[in-house]
């Protein structure tokens, strides 16, 4: 561009540094999250070492610290949320973005995607005296044999790993479905032409119009388990906050995010205090590369289109998530 | 009979993307549902214009909390709008060189560090150093969350407007610092705005960034190196607490804090559905 022909004049010298600086800011925060979760952890690390991420002990009275509970109960419930809401939201956006009449389309993305605006917390106070209540008569009504399965098993408290895996699918929906969507849109309309010229039925045509786009799709779920691995609130309110490890749906467990919400503000000696940052500093490390692998997948999708003029605010939020 | 079986299953999966539709939709109907209708009961004058009553009286507000919450909102736009937006003009003004992509990066990982860890983080910087929980503390946590919000956007929406009013500008004498800021940030705008306005409808609803920063407050209080109370953090409060009548004043503050954030979201469409139609009729 003009950059070299305007390089050498002062001013404009001046406008790239006078701007550059505050890009700078930006990226000098970012540095200084990891620094300072290494930093605000350091007892902790020299303490436990790799032992942390592998003991499931976590006693602050007598100052023994592991996080595997935790790092379980995050991945467990995340995984399960997965599970649940990768058909839903797929479904979703095979829907508006094959199925749907034209018009239907911006009412449906405007709909799904309030599923994102509510806050956390208003989830949580939901999950509290709705769905907490409806997943205990559901485990109420739990036949005797299927008790006896390790999955079903433990006393009917409602709060545990089953409400806090459905209401994270229901609030990481949004997210998937809405790139999901973006992908299968880049996806050109010349494969499907060619599927129905060849005699295929309209969910043929998807299919190949799936498998097209099949690299930004699990781009679009990852960025989905990214979202379920760093939420609090909601998760905090209905998972019962008891670090054991269990298969157990019905069991009342723990999450990294949990305990940070919990304990955090009550920490008062030095290497509890430590301890929690470091699950703080292990959660962010499993986003980073969560999020990191989610996007190459979505942007090696990506770059085969051009991008379109105004993007939906939720898509524009989730993909640079 | 191969043909039937195969737009019988065609039909079959049709349906199921519609059922997909209608199973995403139940849980918020729910949500909205039972938000409204205990958060309408419950809601009265005195939620606005009173103070938390003591603990065992009924009654009382949150007016503490609202007030705490516009405070610390407020922190926040003001510390990541110039941010975000003036490093947004970096990454487009310069959108080819290896500085842009890592501002780019940047930001991109920020967007995704889960709220709760910014709020360890600001423990760190903001409280622990001056052993003092304070508003300002939960504003910067906040504004942390909006920076690479509002950096995107802008970013986006300055590659939008047309290279010949950046040129005209130049032509006509321009350093590129008066171009930038007096031809193509302003016919951007709209749209920046826009941005800011989505990423205040993200963080009104943030309540884990300040459970430590913030913190909370039962008195009214608008110091900025004081703890303050915030209405989501004082919603999880009376939410997990065993008292009937802090839960209803649970509800009437999800339905204030749902109201807020949808009419954000919502003016925000409206100015997005108009650009769009300006940049069709373009």
């Amino acid at each position: 561009m003009s950059n070299r022909l305007f390089s050498a004049r002062p001013d404009e010298v001046m406008f790239r540094i006078g701007t550059g600086l505050f890009a700078f800011l930006l990226i000098a925060i970012v540095a200084t999250i990891g620094v300072e979760l290494v930093r605000e952890s350091i007892l902790s690390i020299k303490a436990f070492g790799i032992s942390f991420w592998f003991n499931d002990k976590w006693d602050p009275v007598l100052e023994e610290f592991g996080a595997k509970a935790f790092i379980w109960g995050t991945l467990y419930s995340s995984i399960l949320a997965l599970l649940i809401s990768t058909p839903i939201a797929l479904g979703i956006a095979i829907f508006i973005s094959e199925l749907a009449p034209s018009w239907a389309q911006r009412p449906l993305v405007f709909v799904t995607e309030l599923l994102a605006a509510i806050p956390s917390i208003v989830y949580g106070l939901w999950g509290i005296f709705v769905l907490v209540p409806f997943v205990r008569s559901l485990e109420l009504a739990t036949p005797a044999w299927m008790k006896a399965i390790p999955l079903f098993s433990g006393p009917p408290l409602g709060v545990g790993m089953l409400a806090a895996s459905l209401i994270l699918s229901i609030m990481i929906i949004p997210f998937s479905s809405s790139v999901a969507r973006e992908v299968l849109r880049s996806v050109p309309q010349a494969q499907r032409e060619g599927a129905y010229a060849l005699g295929a039925t309209r969910w043929e045509a998807i299919r190949m119009a799936l498998f097209y786009a099949r690299t930004g799709i699990v781009g679009a779920v990852m960025l989905g388990f990214g979202r379920a691995l760093g939420e609090t609130m909601a998760v905090t309110m209905v998972i019962g906050n008891n670090p054991q490890i269990s298969w157990s749906l019905y069991a009342p467990q723990y999450s990294m995010a949990a305990v940070l919400a919990n304990e955090f503000a009550e920490a008062a000696n030095p290497l509890y205090l430590h301890a929690l940052v470091e699950i703080g500093l292990v959660l962010f490390i499993i986003t980073l590369i969560i999020n990191m692998i989610s996007r190459m997948f979505i942007w090696s999708m990506g770059r085969q289109r051009k991008p379109r003029a105004v993007r939906t605010p939720a898509v524009a939020a989730a993909e640079s998530a | 009979m191969l043909d039937r079986w195969r737009k019988a299953l065609s039909h079959v999966v049709v349906a199921l993307c519609g059922l997909a539709v209608l199973v995403a939709l139940l849980p918020l109907a729910l949500i909205l549902f039972y938000v409204v209708q205990q958060g309408l009961s419950s809601l009265n004058l005195a939620f606005f214009t009173n103070m938390p009553a003591p603990v065992g009286e009924t009654g009382g507000g949150m007016a503490n909390s609202i007030i705490g919450s516009l405070m610390v909102i407020g922190i926040g736009a003001i510390f990541a709008t110039p941010i975000g937006i003036i490093s947004g003009v970096y990454a487009s003004e310069y959108k080819g060189t290896q500085f842009a992509s890592v501002t780019r990066f940047a930001a991109d990982t920020l967007n995704g560090v889960p709220s709760i860890v910014i709020g360890v983080f600001v423990y760190g910087v903001a409280v622990l150093p001056f052993r003092q929980f304070s508003a300002l503390a939960g504003g910067l946590a906040l504004g942390i969350m909006m920076i690479p919000l509002i950096m995107r956007t802008t970013e986006e929406l300055l590659l939008l407007v047309p290279l010949s009013l950046k040129e005209g500008a130049l032509a006509l004498g321009a350093t590129r610092a008066r171009a930038v800021f007096t031809v193509v940030l302003p016919a951007a705008l709209p749209g920046i705005l826009t941005g800011v306005l989505l990423a205040l409808a993200r963080i009104a609803g943030e309540t884990a960034p300040l459970l430590f920063t913030a913190f909370n407050n039962r008195f009214f209080s608008t110091s900025l190196t004081q703890p303050v109370s915030t209405l989501t953090v004082q919603v999880y409060t009376y939410a997990i607490a065993p008292y009937p009548d802090w839960h209803r004043q649970a509800w009437a503050g999800a339905l204030v804090l749902v109201a807020m954030v949808l009419l954000c979201s919502l003016a925000a469409r409206v100015a997005t559905a108009r650009l769009e139609r300006l940049q069709r009729g373009s």
